[in-house]
């Protein structure tokens, strides 16, 4: 099933604490429910998970899931079951950087599992794992869709692609010394183009 | 149908012919390096046609959808019913998730306003006056871009009220998936588009007649509707001239896996794939001689092996006269240093995961065919269990909704039929050994 990542556990959880939409996020709504018809509001279950999701430390709770059921006069199992379905709504708290490595073809014949193993050194996680300090959550993921700048790895929203042990370690270590990574080809590259 | 000699002899694509300028992203991606590439000139102009002739002009032009299934663009568009007085959708498919493609993501974030005039003319052709672009959740730096570009689009009247002045209404939405490969088959995509598990419809009825919200809808690939504004500026000649009677215009390829320099880039539709990976990607590393195989067109599509490599040109119709298709033109190079079993163990890993759950031979099937993978790889499957599984991928192909099923079952059968014997001999070989 498409489910959650990998190893990630589906099972939905509260946090025990009160999720209510933040000022900023009602007007974010209301603006992503005029995109559907009026009739539609259910098409915004998406989008408002992600946000949902973005106010809740990157995780969604079985309180945003209620909340999201009220705003868009949905049954609860309906969130749910689009939640679960999609592998990027995370069912359970993660580090603050969620590492995804892409495993498949592609970047595996470029050297993905070098990749793997340097980053699960580097964090101290094992795949599926947070780190002690929750610096850090690692999954491996299906093709992320930048095949031609393999191997390629996404941490939070960014891809960090053309890698080779040397600077998958360096993003690591500037991670952990607050230092910020540059986005995109770690070897000079613009974009995908043949250099 | 295979081409005739005198159509192999192709021409190389020169640069005034390429449609993406900024396909690498060197230059300004906005409305204003947009304009300076030829986007928006004469839009008023094209939307002054009838529909019919928009329609007749993409139909003439022979172009193919970008996104693998390479029906005709016009001809589909010819098929969404006239003036019934409801709200007509056109939806693109940016949810690109077939391992080894990232095409559309280089158009996205890199030359949007191709794609943003080609929405408001297709729509324009097909009567709708809304239209959504799925693009999928991983590509959160490609739709800031994509947003960003619609707000300028807006700003400058080019789409909204009276887009372009013409008088044509037309608002365009973005929506995005969540990492659920199926949401690329499109009627899985309307339902995830309407808030609901990516699951993908039966058909009858086809999305022309109903589609998103019951609506009539036409579902087209980024590449197929970011080509459009080009095709009807520089005429349906133009476009016709590159290529093949048939497989016609540009394509932009993706080159991954075992090449010295993996790429994008944007050639004629029909270049032979060697010429493809030696001009474009360096060459097989290793040298061409340490080819084992290619993957032509994104995964699900069966692999060629170094014979049918050397000479083949990729086109639709080539590709398909030798067993394998065009895809998604998301070219996989596997050299010898590399255990081809295990490229196609990865693939089927990534079926079983994506896999929507919904029909019994995929659901089932693609976790079985994966263990029998792995065992494979370990050189632990006799002469009858390899034959049970081609005769099992066999089963799976043709008996579920959509064409996932298919498509984990070509890549294995690919691999049976080129490397048969190699398989046979790692299960001698270990059982030798023990």
């Amino acid at each position: 099933m498409s489910g959650n990542h990998p190893g990630l556990s589906n099972n939905f959880i509260r946090s025990g604490e009160k999720f209510e939409w933040s000022k900023e996020n009602l007007k974010e709504i209301k603006k992503i429910i005029s995109k559907y018809p009026k009739e539609r509001k259910q098409s915004a279950v998406m989008p408002l998970l992600y946000l949902a999701q973005e106010q809740n430390k990157n995780w969604v709770s079985i309180e945003c899931i209620e909340a999201i059921a009220e705003t868009l006069q949905m049954p609860k199992i309906r969130v749910t079951e689009v939640a679960s379905f999609y592998s990027m709504y995370n069912s359970q708290p993660v580090g603050k950087n969620l590492i995804q490595v892409c495993r498949t073809s592609p970047c595996w014949l470029r050297g993905s599992d070098k990749i793997t193993d340097t980053i699960c050194k580097e964090t101290k996680c094992a795949i599926n794992e947070t780190s002690e300090d929750s610096l850090f959550t690692v999954v491996e993921v299906e093709c992320l869709g930048a095949c031609s700048n393999g191997p390629m790895i996404q941490i939070n929203n960014d891809f960090y692609e053309d890698l080779d042990q040397e600077s998958t370690k360096q993003i690591i270590e500037n991670i952990k010394n607050n230092i910020p990574n540059k986005i995109g080809s770690q070897k000079g590259r613009k974009s995908s183009e043949n250099a | 149908m295979a081409l005739k000699r005198e159509e192999r002899v192709q021409k190389m694509l020169s640069n005034q012919d390429k449609i993406f300028q900024n396909l690498h992203g060197f230059e300004d991606a906005f409305l204003e390096g947009a304009k300076k590439r030829g986007s928006w000139s004469n839009t008023k102009e094209i939307l002054s046609k009838s529909q019919n002739d928009v329609i007749d002009l993409v139909k003439s032009s022979q172009l193919r959808g970008r996104g693998g299934a390479g029906f005709s663009t016009g001809l589909k568009w010819s098929f969404m019913p006239k003036d019934t007085g409801k709200q007509h959708y056109l939806v693109v498919n940016a949810d690109e998730s077939e391992p080894g493609t990232c095409k559309d993501r280089e158009i996205i974030r890199n030359d949007p306003h191709t794609l943003i005039e080609g929405c408001l003319i297709a729509s324009y052709a097909i009567q709708a006056t809304k239209c959504y672009i799925y693009i999928r959740g991983e590509y959160h730096h490609e739709y800031v871009q994509l947003e960003k570009a619609i707000a300028e689009a807006y700003d400058n009247n080019l789409i909204g009220k009276n887009a372009c002045g013409s008088g044509y209404d037309f608002d365009l939405y973005v929506h995005r998936g969540a990492g659920a490969y199926i949401c690329g088959e499109e009627t899985a995509l309307l339902e995830s588009l309407e808030g609901k598990k990516g699951q993908p419809r039966l058909k009858p009825p086809f999305p022309a007649g109903a589609g998103l919200y019951g609506m009539p809808t036409t579902i087209n690939n980024v590449e197929s509707i970011a080509v459009v504004p080009t095709i009807l500026r520089r005429g349906s000649d133009w476009f016709k001239s590159i290529g093949a009677e048939n497989n016609t215009g540009t394509k932009v390829f993706c080159i991954s896996g075992n090449v010295n320099n993996p790429c994008t880039v944007e050639e004629a539709m029909g270049i032979p794939l060697k010429e493809l990976i030696e001009k474009h990607a360096g060459g097989v590393e290793g040298g061409w001689n340490n080819l084992k195989a290619i993957i032509p067109g994104g995964s699900s599509t069966p692999m060629l092996s170094k014979d049918v490599c050397e000479t083949v040109l990729m086109n639709f119709d080539d590709l398909r006269s030798n067993g394998s298709g065009l895809g998604t033109a998301g070219v996989i190079v596997v050299n010898k240093n590399n255990d081809i079993t295990q490229v196609i163990e990865r693939f089927a890993h990534f079926y079983k995961h994506e896999s929507c759950g919904q029909c019994t031979p995929c659901r089932e099937g693609t976790g079985w065919m994966f263990r029998m993978m792995q065992k494979l790889v370990r050189g632990d499957i006799s002469p009858e269990q390899l034959e049970l599984l081609e005769n099992v991928t066999k089963q799976i192909e043709g008996h579920t909704i959509c064409a996932l099923g298919d498509a984990a079952a070509w890549p294995i059968q690919g691999l049976i039929k080129n490397f048969k014997p190699e398989l046979l001999k790692k299960y001698n070989q270990k059982r030798k050994a023990s």
